[in-house]
């Protein structure tokens, strides 16, 4: 760690680990509940764990961003941060909120919870992925705000590189495009049209743009490959991601009462969107190839060469799998969705940040890396949660072919729930297979604790 | 990538190409705002219909269904429930699910113990949504 600041990072990102345990622990309770119906019912209904599943995975992969971006600007502007005091109470700030929020959702029906934050005054609750109450949301834009004055004055008062810029743009793109969160016609077309601009322009668009920018600062770290050379590989990613993916939120436009262009447009240009990372995964692989240096940690280079390589699969491969109009037709909020969605954020956002955090945390522990025993130990848990990851993936899309066939294209087609009664093994087999995911963070979590010989940072 | 490609090219076709189809996006967007009434029949949005779509989001449905495909995928597509199974049925439905739920594997639905009125604006809400024009989806009653 080179300077005294980058500190604040750690407790982001022992947040992040944790709020991680406890999305896989409800994706487990939810896996069960949708072959064992009453399983925690009433206590926990299928909805309610839903909502912690994934708002725990945004809010964590959040952590995962600001202790990346605490850790990087420092070192990438060549000064301290701003204010590091500032960098720790928002961490506080935004640990509380978000336990309290699930706490909430746990504890009272929604509807109850609803009424408790007075979303009768300003309707932004029950929608997916913004279920949060409004004070809530208000909070996420305060701790965004503060986060991003911090960020962007150390930035000014330093040297301004690329990757900077690029993190910059993405996290204020971040907190932009959140204000469509706000927005909740009673028109159920425009609320979807734009809850759309915050849910796809994040996760296809400025959410990119900070993968990219962490991925493209570990490389440098650990190749040592010459910056001008990754930073225009960088530029080249987000400039085939931009293009690609903002007019690609069309392949949400095609069904829900949008007009027909949608179709061509969200098809032609989503299309492509598999092109960025496969430049990403050609990028890792090559700066690895020509790095001029033997980084000792080597469990640092396997997440980022595994991030190129699942974020193509899962973002890349699985969305193309499904995005063309008139294959969507017919996969349109499947079984599908739910095999692409899950491969896309773990091999994308997932595993970049378990980068970060891999190449960070020894550093900030006062070493450039740890011990071999605890590296192959992270090795391992980096195996067992991607293999998971493709298997879930395997088997929901499994489900979704089965699913699709007797419900859709059959000549005499099931009901929705006599269908899944048909799909129950491959509800089973990811079920198995999220507990050995679970294994797999058990062990990432237990090579932190591993000791052993080590060098001091440099 | 060669040298005579240089970064500051790079960076150029970033920040151009992202202004450019971000322009593009709004654009669109701004013609599909035009063509919506039409598509969305929003004259058609009572009081009733915005009732039924707060009482929607208050007991957080897309928590379990989907609507229009988008949601969970726990639970049947809702987007046309109305022309499935009628109005009627989807209120007894919602009314009589029992509170402790029904022991076994099927999947359960909670009591929510709406009123009356917000039954009846629930089904408008849902009556108004299956009347959007989708571009024909779902390709069948069965959603």
């Amino acid at each position: 760690m080179q300077y005294k600041s980058q500190a604040v990072a750690k407790p982001y990102f022992i947040a992040a680990i944790g709020l991680f345990v406890g999305q896989i622990l409800f994706g487990l309770i939810m896996g069960l509940q949708y072959v064992v119906g009453d399983f925690l019912f009433p206590a926990i209904p299928f909805n309610v764990a839903r909502m912690v599943h994934t708002n725990l995975l945004i809010v964590w992969l959040l952590f995962g961003f600001m202790g990346a971006a605490y850790y990087m600007i420092p070192e990438e502007s060549e000064s301290e941060l701003f204010s590091p005091k500032l960098a720790l109470t928002m961490f506080w700030i935004f640990l509380v909120a978000g336990a309290l929020t699930i706490v909430g959702y746990l504890t009272v029906p929604y509807a109850a919870l609803a009424k408790m934050t007075f979303n009768d005054l300003w309707p932004t609750m029950g929608r997916e992925f913004l279920e949060q109450p409004l004070i809530t949301k208000l909070g996420i834009v305060v701790v965004a705000l503060a986060f991003l004055f911090n960020i962007s004055m150390t930035i000014l008062k330093g040297r301004k590189t690329s990757i900077s810029l690029v993190l910059l743009l993405g996290l204020w793109g971040l907190a932009v495009f959140f204000l469509f969160s706000f927005y909740n016609p009673s028109n159920l077309v425009l609320d979807k049209y734009f809850w759309w601009w915050t849910v796809h322009l994040w996760v296809e668009g400025v959410w990119e743009l900070i993968l990219g920018s962490l991925l493209a600062f570990v490389l440098i770290k650990v190749t040592g490959v010459d910056r001008e050379i990754i930073e225009k590989w960088l530029y080249m990613i987000i400039a085939m991601t931009l293009i690609t993916g903002i007019i690609g939120t069309g392949h949400h436009y095609y069904w829900i009462g949008t007009p027909e262009y949608w179709q061509w447009f969200g098809s032609v240009f989503s299309a492509l969107e598999p092109i960025p990372f496969f430049m990403m995964t050609v990028f890792a692989f090559n700066m690895v190839n020509r790095r001029r240096r033997e980084h000792p940690n080597k469990a640092a280079t396997l997440w980022a060469l595994g991030t190129g390589v699942m974020a193509f699969l899962g973002a890349g491969v699985w969305g193309f799998l499904h995005t063309l109009a008139p294959v969507n037709f017919f996969t349109h909020g499947t079984q599908i969705t739910a095999a692409h969605g899950h491969m896309a954020f773990y091999g994308a956002y997932v595993m970049v940040v378990l980068t970060i955090i891999s190449y960070a945390m020894p550093m900030l522990r006062g070493r450039a890396a740890n011990s071999a025993k605890a590296q192959v130990m992270e090795m391992w848990a980096f195996w067992i949660m991607t293999v998971s990851i493709v298997f879930i993936t395997l088997f929901l899309t499994a489900a979704g072919i089965l699913q699709v066939w007797l419900q859709r294209v059959s000549t005499t087609p099931m009901g929705f729930m006599a269908t899944q009664d048909q799909v129950a093994l491959f509800y089973w087999l990811r079920e198995i297979t999220g507990v050995m995911f679970l294994v797999g963070l058990v062990v990432y979590i237990a090579s932190f604790f591993v000791a052993g010989e080590t060098k001091e940072a440099a | 990538m060669s040298q005579a490609f240089t970064k500051s090219m790079a960076r150029n076709i970033f920040f151009g190409g992202a202004t450019f189809f971000f322009l593009l996006l709004v654009a669109l967007s701004f013609d599909t705002m035009q063509v919506l009434p039409k598509r969305d029949h929003r004259e058609n949005i009572t009081d009733a219909v915005a009732r039924g779509k707060a009482v929607w989001e208050k007991n957080d449905c897309i928590g379990c269904h989907t609507l229009l495909g988008e949601g969970a995928y726990y639970a049947p597509e809702l987007g046309n429930v109305y022309k499935r199974r009628g109005g009627e049925f989807v209120k007894a439905w919602i009314k009589s699910r029992p509170a402790e739920g029904t022991p076994g594997d099927r999947r359960q639905m909670p009591q929510f113990n709406l009123t009356d009125q917000e039954l009846d604006d629930m089904v408008a809400f849902l009556k108004w949504t299956g009347e959007i024009n989708t571009n024909n989806w779902p390709p069948n009653i069965e959603g």
